[in-house]
């Protein structure tokens, strides 16, 4: 499965924080690579939706939706926006 | 209008379906009309949802094909894999309804206060967002130079062909054709490398605005090529689809 980017989730984003999110700045919590949002990894169809580092590959954050639920974890981050 | 869309809620609505446009065998062109719509800038995407009678739902993200103020048009490649774009080139119909949501994302936007010199990298069906530059462009009497690069496989491959025949003033289309050429073409005829940058985009010196759209792995090659060639990263704007057209 190849991979695209942050800008492909940019609704799911928005669903989830309210605001546009591709543009925002993220920092990945296990190198500390600094990039925007859109500029990150996103696989579409892992179990839910994956996002990761481009620098070291580290997963930043998971998005899997139950019925009406969005689950969200955000635990590789070190910040966001 | 960037700041007021920045709080706007997100919602699922229906839009018509008001005309389909073949642009290739394999391309189509929806121009939809979208009853609450925002306005949208160029570059950005809206988000289709399809629903099967069993309930299964399936989303996927598009970019806008036209220029802000113009009616909402998405363009899209049918993937023979795919559960949504074989729908979307060859069921839908002038009339139908589409559930829809967007316009979505502020990274991969260009407005004419953006300036340039721009650079406009296209694989593919990459070239969709950047034809609603180019057109945003024009509308707004913008003077920035542009040169786009499209790869394609084939000329007939080739989506928005007549109206990249003719482009506006100070916008040069240069085209490269991967799988195969007509007979006395005398444009490019390989996939984008290092060399082929170096022939047809400005310098690091210009302080280019690069916008890069395609297959991933035409995306990560070009980027790549254009930081290593002096780009500064963050004037290199990316936007990867996934292993989807050719280029």
């Amino acid at each position: 499965m190849e991979a695209v980017d942050g800008n492909a989730i940019g609704g799911l984003l928005h669903e989830v924080f309210g605001t546009e999110m591709t543009d925002a700045a993220s920092v990945c919590g296990s190198c500390g690579a600094a990039r925007r949002v859109a500029e990150l990894t996103v696989y579409l169809r892992a179990p839910g939706t994956v996002v990761r580092c481009r620098s070291c590959d580290s997963v930043l954050m998971v998005f899997v939706k139950v019925h009406d639920r969005t689950c969200v974890d955000l635990l590789g981050l070190a910040a966001l926006g | 209008m960037a700041g007021t869309a920045l709080r706007r809620r997100l919602t699922w609505q229906v839009a018509k379906v008001s005309a389909v446009t073949a642009e290739t065998a394999s391309v189509r062109t929806l121009t939809l009309d979208v009853p609450d719509w925002p306005g949208h800038q160029a570059g950005q995407h809206l988000d289709i949802r399809l629903t099967a009678e069993d309930g299964y739902v399936a989303e996927r993200s598009y970019s806008i094909a036209s220029a802000p103020g113009e009616p909402v048009e998405i363009t899209v490649e049918r993937l023979d894999d795919g559960e949504v774009s074989p729908y979307l080139t060859d069921e839908l119909r002038a009339g139908d309804d589409l559930e829809l949501r967007g316009p979505i994302g502020g990274y991969f936007v260009w407005e004419p206060e953006d300036g340039g010199p721009l650079l406009l990298m296209a694989g593919g069906s990459g070239i969709v967002p950047l034809r609603s530059i180019l057109r945003h462009r024009e509308r707004t009497g913008s003077t920035v130079p542009v040169r786009l690069l499209y790869s394609s496989r084939t000329l007939d491959d080739v989506i928005y062909r007549a109206e990249l025949d003719q482009p506006a003033g100070g916008v040069e289309v240069i085209h490269t054709l991967t799988r195969s050429q007509p007979p006395g073409w005398s444009g490019y005829a390989r996939r984008v490398d290092a060399a082929l940058l170096a022939e047809v985009t400005w310098p690091a010196t210009a302080t280019p605005l690069a916008y890069v759209c395609g297959p991933t792995s035409f995306v990560e090659a070009v980027s790549q090529a254009l930081v290593e060639s002096g780009y500064p990263p963050e004037r290199v704007k990316t936007e990867r689809f996934g292993a989807t057209g050719g280029t």
